[in-house]
């Protein structure tokens, strides 16, 4: 036992590689919240009167509102007064018009990300749009899906070229009065990504946002609304870092989501914000509000995250099953190690007529991690013939952490078929000795079983993406077995 | 190949194995045998590297080698496969990604090429059609909802894949009837050769009618006290372990 908590030791204090910073000049407002900084805020975007209505609204109702107390997990009160609402690589004029524009250093640093921002994006058949601080940087191919009705660009972009759509659907999933990092993130939102997919588009290439917080002392706080009319397809991903700082820096976005009749929207996570260091120092606190509303009939959202950073994570990606016959689908991985915590789950409202859900979530906790899962499935009275499948597995590595599952159930529909199944379960030493005795390393061995005990969840993420998930897990997992 | 000497282990402070001496050569089958708490199983997670046990006192040279100065997998890249006594489960990972894995770390380790994934896959039907186990195992998660025997055979497949030099059976007849015990036994049978030495570890003589060993020892109180050829085997099946108390309290 004592070799393999040394091993744990060791694999553990791996230094998280995206740490870096990036020096560049930036626009950033001094710490502080209040009606003026909102207004300043939307000032600086140059947004219409009902944008910043709307922002001030929110604002009033968030001062409303008091922190929530009910998830599992712990952290000092945040200071709102002490974190920049703003921050802007500083541009020369106007903003980039293409990416020769762009700060060279700003794409040096998605180079070192590994994410092409440039014209390689084509080859892997990915549009990116990239969040740096507060602002969209660039999004890549929006000519190119513009040619077939697809609009992909920036939430402040959509403020100003298609205000009729941001209108009809902001807040229409997510009101402002939803919850308390909902309402502030609806004050102060910075930036984010817009998609519109017409009626009966299939979006040719998976849509991409890349959000990376860099500068010290910023919150990051970023929508993104995707639209899908009737009969389109989209497959979204989004995928974060952070770099390594002492203090916390709070993350808190909303993701809205519409599926008309017939459409589809899958929306994939790989979520690595700075997760704090072996003792628990620094990291994101990870506070978002993701929610799908299947609107029309036979229409179907689906999420799959995999959740390996922040020092926190809150988020419960979740469906509104409206139209008859809709479908929704949860998949997840969470992964807590060292002193991270992560309440996370879903909510599955069944409001027409057959629909269904499934709810795949496993977590695993390692080293000092809580992991907890919390979900909801709710049947409503008129949802005649709704089916919901549930399974949540728990994997603990080590003696020190812990795995927590809230399953909340209502059912109002006598003709519903739940199903609900979890399980807990140890990497055993006996497990590793057995793959060790087959000539496999420690590593490889707990990367196997971890990735094995995933399957379910990977298998839905999009092929590339689904390879740097598990390189993900085992990098963030080497050696935490004991 | 195999040379233990005076070899002693102890777990949670406790010493199990009090002084074994064992020679095997290649090609050679050797039955260990002996009563419940003898000490059989441990040998078996010692010489396979097991970090629970302390190493008290004793040698052990494989094919030349320091033996437990070696890590559990650099003793299976050497050559040596335990067939566990109660395989582990491993949802997700089929058994056919695990045995490419572990050839592949095996491989790597001998500074070999990795198997190419075509040859590996008419290399695996092959071996499951000698140790007769259905093609369908193969892609199923390791041993996740398989019976006794198929946990068993699985076991087999296994070491006909990994090919070792040496195989160490712990107690492979345990918790299977009679059909799955030939079929087992078959297994191995179709596996010994001239330069495969197989330590057959049981409690029960039976296993022995259909593994037919070169020699047989007789394990109690973690010392060998008895050695012979496989009649030995018969007469304590007929005796009983009781037969052996003397020869213990004489010690």
């Amino acid at each position: 036992m004592t070799t393999a908590n040394d091993t744990i030791e060791e694999l553990a204090n791996r230094e998280y590689k995206y740490g870096f910073t990036t020096d560049i000049e930036s626009d950033q407002f001094p710490p502080g919240l209040s009606e003026e900084v909102v207004r300043l805020l939307s000032a600086k975007k140059e947004e219409p009167e009902w944008m910043l209505e709307w922002r001030l609204r929110a604002y009033r109702h968030w001062l409303t509102l008091s922190d929530p107390e009910w998830a599992n997990v712990h952290y000092p009160p945040i200071d709102f007064q002490d974190i920049s609402y703003y921050s802007a690589p500083r541009q020369k004029g106007d903003g980039p018009q293409s990416l020769d524009e762009v700060d060279p250093k700003l794409l040096e640093m998605y180079e070192k990300l590994g994410i092409p921002l440039a014209e390689r994006a084509m080859l892997a058949g990915v549009a990116v749009d990239a969040v740096f601080d507060s602002v969209s940087v660039a999004t890549t191919y929006k000519e190119k899906l513009s040619e077939i009705g697809i609009i992909f660009c920036s939430f402040s972009e959509a403020v100003r070229e298609h205000p009729e759509l941001v209108k009809k659907y902001l807040g229409s999933v997510v009101p402002y009065t939803d919850n308390y990092f909902g309402a502030l993130n609806s004050a102060v939102f910075s930036d984010g990504s817009f998609v519109y997919i017409p009626k009966g588009v299939r979006c040719p290439m998976e849509l991409s946002t890349y959000f990376r917080i860099n500068a010290s002392k910023t919150g990051q706080f970023e929508r993104t609304l995707i639209i899908a009319e009737a009969g389109a397809t989209v497959s979204y991903l989004e995928g974060c870092t952070a770099p390594m700082r002492d203090e916390n820096q709070l993350h808190a976005a909303i993701v809205e989501l519409i599926a008309h009749d017939d459409a589809t929207i899958k929306y994939s996570t790989i979520q690595n914000w700075y997760p704090g260091d072996h003792e628990g120092k620094g990291g994101i606190y990870n506070f978002v509000t993701k929610r799908g509303k299947c609107q029309g009939k036979n229409s179907k959202i689906s999420w799959t995250q995999v959740e390996t950073g922040s020092a926190i994570t809150w988020k419960y990606p979740s469906c509104i099953l409206l139209g008859d016959n809709s479908v929704g689908e949860f998949y997840s991985v969470a992964l807590t190690n060292h002193y991270q915590q992560a309440d996370t789950g879903t909510k599955m409202i069944h409001i027409g007529k057959n629909t269904r859900s499934t709810i795949v979530s496993k977590g695993i906790s390692a080293g000092r991690g809580q992991n907890t899962y919390r979900g909801m499935v709710k049947i409503l009275a008129g949802a005649d013939g709704a089916r919901n499948y549930s399974q949540c597995d728990s994997l603990l590595l080590g003696d020190q952490c812990g795995a927590h599952t809230f399953p909340y159930i209502e059912v109002k529909n006598p003709t519903a078929k739940m199903e609900h199944e979890a399980s807990t379960s140890k990497i055993g030493e006996d497990q590793i000795f057995y793959c060790k005795a087959r000539g496999l390393s420690t590593e490889d061995a707990v990367s196997m079983i971890v990735n094995g005990f995933c399957k379910e969840v990977f298998r839905e993420l999009p092929m590339e993406f689904a390879v740097e998930a598990q390189k993900l897990l085992s990098v963030s997992l080497e050696g935490s077995v004991g | 190949m195999l040379e233990i000497k005076n070899l002693s282990a102890s777990v949670g402070g406790k010493t199990i194995l009090k002084g074994i001496n064992l020679t095997m050569k290649p090609g050679e089958v050797h039955a260990i045998m002996g009563p419940n708490g003898s000490g059989k199983s441990t040998l078996a997670q010692v010489l396979a590297g097991r970090d629970s046990y302390v190493i008290e006192g004793g040698e052990v040279s494989f094919l030349g080698k320091d033996l437990l100065d070696m890590s559990p997998e650099d003793r299976a890249c050497e050559g040596i496969f335990l067939a566990f006594q109660y395989p582990v489960e491993i949802p997700g990972v089929s058994n056919s990604y695990f045995l490419r894995s572990a050839l592949n770390a095996m491989k790597k380790y001998r500074g070999e090429p990795a198997v190419d994934a075509m040859d590996f896959l008419a290399m695996v039907k092959e071996k499951a059609r000698l140790v007769h186990m259905d093609e369908a195992l193969i892609n199923r998660a390791v041993n996740e909802g398989f019976s006794g025997g198929e946990k068993k055979r699985n076991e087999i497949f296994q070491m006909a894949v990994l090919d070792p030099k040496l195989a160490i059976l712990d107690e492979t007849d345990s918790g299977l009837d009679i059909d799955a015990l030939k079929i087992v036994a078959e297994g191995v049978n179709a596996l010994r050769r001239p330069d495969r030495a197989v330590l057959v570890i049981t409690h029960y003589q039976r296993l022995l009618d259909y593994i037919v060993p070169d020699f047989v020892h007789v394990l109690a109180d973690g010392r060998i006290i008895k050695s012979g050829d496989k009649n030995l085997a018969i007469e304590l099946e007929a005796k009983g372990y009781g037969w052996l108390d003397d020869l213990v309290a004489a010690r």
